[in-house]
C-alpha cells in the first residue's frame, strides 16, 4: 500500500496509472504502435491459418450462410494494429494471412475499426448496425459479402473469441488470457 | 397503481437466424417472428433468415420454453411464383408454427382453405388500417390479429381496436420510415427490385459507402449518392427515404424521413390501454446482441408496467438509427 501511494505521488504519469490497475498505460502513445518498424509477420501465419481452418471445421453452417460470397477476399483493418489481415473463407480452403500496411492485398471488403469495437462484434457483444450508426465501424466494398459475413458469424453459438483460443488446444488457456489482457489494454484507448 | 397494472400484452420480437431466436426467447419473447430463406419474407437479406430445418428445430427450441413462433410469408408473389410461397405456408403448418404472418390475399386464400386450423396474422405489409379493411380480410380469411402500419396515432389505434373482432398488434421499437407499409416503391427507382416483392428495400448488392479522406462517408444506392456523413455525424441505413437531398425546399435536406428509430416506451401505457394485445419489436436484420438487449430491455418495462411501475429503458437510444429515436406517427400525425 505504501508502494502504490509513493507511485502515485511521485512516479511518472504511465507508472501512476499502472499501480491504480491501468494497463493501457502499458501502451504507447496514441497511434505511436502503428508508426513501429512493421514487425515480421512470418511467425504469425501458422496460429492465423490454424485458427480459420479450425473454425472452419467446428462451424461448416457458416459457409451456407455466406453462399457465394465465401470466394471473397475481407480486409480487416484493426486500427492500433501495425498489420492487416485478409480472410478468404472458402469452405474447402480458407485462409487468413497478415500483410504489412504498406502492402495491403487486393480485397474486395474493407472492415476497420478499434480493436475494443472489433472484439465486441465478433464476440457478439456488440451491434454490428450500432457500430455502424457511431462510426465505431467502417465498411467499404462489396455490401453483400459484408451483410453475409455478418450474419453467418452472428449465427454462431458463443463468442468466435472462444474458437480462436480453442484452436490452440493446450495453449487455449494462455491465449484466453492473452485477448483478455489485450482487450483490457485496448479499451477505449485512442487509436 | 397505474391503469394498465396486471394486463400484460404479448411481446413480439424478431430474428433473423436460429441463434437471434434463441436470444429473443431466452431475453424472455413470449413470440419470435422469423422467415424463411429467399423472397417469401420481407427480409430477404444475405446470410439471414432460417432453412427450413432451422424453422423447425427453431419452433421446438421456443415451444420447450413456453415461447411462440409466428413465420413471416410476407412478400407479395411476382407472377409465375406462386409456388414459392405455396411451399413456404405448406412447410410452416408442417413445422408447427404458432401463426403466420401474411400479407398476399392469394397467400391468404391458399392458408385458410388448405390449414383451416392455422392461426393466421395479416402483416403490416398488407397496409390495412382501416376498420372496413380489417374486418374484411377477418370475414374473408378468418385472421386472428392484424398488425398495423406505422401512420396511426394511439387515438386512431383504439378507434380501430374498438371496431374490428381480432386483436391488434403494434410496432413499439426499431426501423420506421414515412411509408405506407407494402406500398411503398421508392426505392424500386434507383434500385430496379421490387421491396414488397423481392423481400428488400435496400438490396445490399446495390449498397456501398465510401470514406474519403475528410473522413465523410458516402452512402450510395444504385450508384446514387444518397447521404454524405460528415466526420463526426452519426449515421443511418441506406435507404431511399433516409436520403437527404436538394429540392426547392433546401439544399441537402432529411425531405422524407432522418435517421431514426420507432421508440413507444413513452407511449406504453396508453398503447396498452387503446387494447393494443401485441407489442412487436423491429429487427430481423439486426445481430442478437441487439434482439437480447432490446428484447431483455422490454421485457423489463412490460413487466414494471403490468406491476403499476413506469418503464425507463433510455439506454436503447444507443441501439437506434442515427442513434435517435421517434414517436412517429403514434404520437403526433405532424411527425413530419
Amino acid at each position: 500500500m505504501i508502494i502504490r501511494d509513493m507511485l502515485r505521488a511521485y512516479a511518472p504519469p504511465p507508472m501512476r496509472r499502472l499501480a491504480e490497475g491501468d494497463m493501457r498505460a502499458l501502451l504507447p502513445p496514441p497511434g505511436l504502435l502503428r508508426r513501429l518498424p512493421p514487425p515480421p509477420l512470418l511467425p504469425l501465419q501458422p496460429p492465423l491459418h490454424r485458427i480459420v481452418t479450425d473454425i472452419a471445421r467446428k462451424h461448416p453452417r457458416l459457409f451456407a450462410r455466406l453462399g457465394d460470397n465465401a470466394g471473397r477476399r475481407f480486409l480487416v483493418d484493426v486500427e492500433e494494429l501495425p498489420f492487416v489481415l485478409l480472410l478468404q473463407p472458402r469452405p474447402a480452403a480458407p485462409t487468413f494471412r497478415a500483410y504489412h500496411r504498406h502492402r495491403v492485398p487486393a480485397h474486395d471488403v474493407r472492415i476497420a475499426g478499434t480493436f475494443e469495437a472489433l472484439f465486441r462484434l465478433l464476440d457478439s457483444e456488440a451491434d454490428s448496425d450500432a457500430l455502424f450508426f457511431s462510426r465505431d465501424i467502417v465498411v467499404e466494398g462489396d455490401t453483400e459479402a459484408i451483410v453475409a459475413l455478418r450474419n453467418a458469424i452472428d449465427d454462431l453459438e458463443g463468442p468466435l473469441t472462444e474458437d480462436v483460443a480453442a484452436a490452440f488446444g493446450p495453449l487455449a488457456g494462455i491465449l484466453r488470457r492473452l485477448l483478455a489482457a489485450l482487450r483490457v489494454i485496448f479499451e477505449e484507448t485512442p487509436s | 397503481m397505474s391503469a394498465n397494472a396486471g394486463f400484460r400484452p404479448e411481446l413480439v420480437c424478431p430474428a433473423g437466424t436460429p441463434a437471434g431466436l434463441r436470444a429473443a426467447v431466452d431475453a424472455g419473447a413470449d413470440a419470435v417472428y422469423c422467415g424463411y430463406v429467399g423472397p417469401t419474407n420481407a427480409r430477404n437479406f444475405p446470410g439471414l433468415n432460417f432453412t427450413r430445418e432451422e424453422m423447425a428445430e427453431a419452433i421446438q427450441y421456443a415451444h420447450a420454453r413456453g415461447a411462440k413462433v409466428l413465420v413471416t410469408i410476407n412478400s407479395f408473389p411476382a407472377a409465375g411464383r406462386f409456388e414459392e410461397w405455396r411451399k413456404a405456408v405448406d412447410d410452416a403448418v408442417a413445422a408447427g408454427a404458432d401463426a403466420l404472418i401474411l400479407c398476399d390475399i392469394g397467400v391468404l386464400e391458399y392458408a385458410a382453405g388448405e390449414h383451416p386450423g392455422q392461426r393466421l396474422h395479416l402483416s403490416v405489409q398488407a397496409g390495412a388500417s382501416s376498420p372496413e379493411a380489417i374486418r374484411w380480410h377477418v370475414r374473408e380469411f378468418g385472421i386472428k390479429r392484424v398488425v398495423l402500419p406505422r401512420i396511426l396515432t394511439v387515438a386512431e389505434i383504439r378507434r380501430v381496436q374498438e371496431q374490428v373482432p381480432c386483436e391488434i398488434e403494434a410496432f413499439v421499437f426499431g426501423n420506421i420510415g414515412m411509408m405506407a407499409e407494402g406500398r411503398c416503391a421508392l426505392s424500386n427507382y434507383a434500385t430496379g427490385c421490387s421491396t414488397n416483392m423481392d423481400g428488400v428495400c435496400s438490396p445490399a448488392d446495390q449498397v456501398s459507402y465510401e470514406k474519403d479522406e475528410a473522413g465523410n462517408l458516402n452512402s450510395r444506392l444504385g450508384g446514387f449518392t444518397i447521404d454524405r456523413y460528415g466526420p463526426d455525424e452519426r449515421a443511418g441505413y441506406p435507404t431511399i427515404c433516409k436520403g437527404r437531398y436538394d429540392t426547392p425546399v433546401g439544399r441537402c435536406k432529411y425531405v422524407f424521413e432522418e435517421p431514426r428509430s420507432l421508440n413507444l416506451v413513452p407511449l406504453l401505457p396508453d398503447l396498452v390501454a387503446a387494447g393494443v394485445t401485441a407489442l412487436k419489436i423491429e429487427g430481423r436484420q439486426r445481430s442478437k446482441a441487439y434482439v437480447r438487449a432490446v428484447v431483455s430491455a422490454f421485457r423489463q418495462a412490460l413487466d414494471a408496467l403490468a406491476a403499476g411501475g413506469t418503464p425507463d429503458i433510455a439506454a436503447l437510444s444507443a441501439l437506434a438509427e442515427g442513434q435517435r429515436t421517434t414517436t412517429g406517427a403514434f404520437g403526433s400525425k405532424a411527425w413530419r
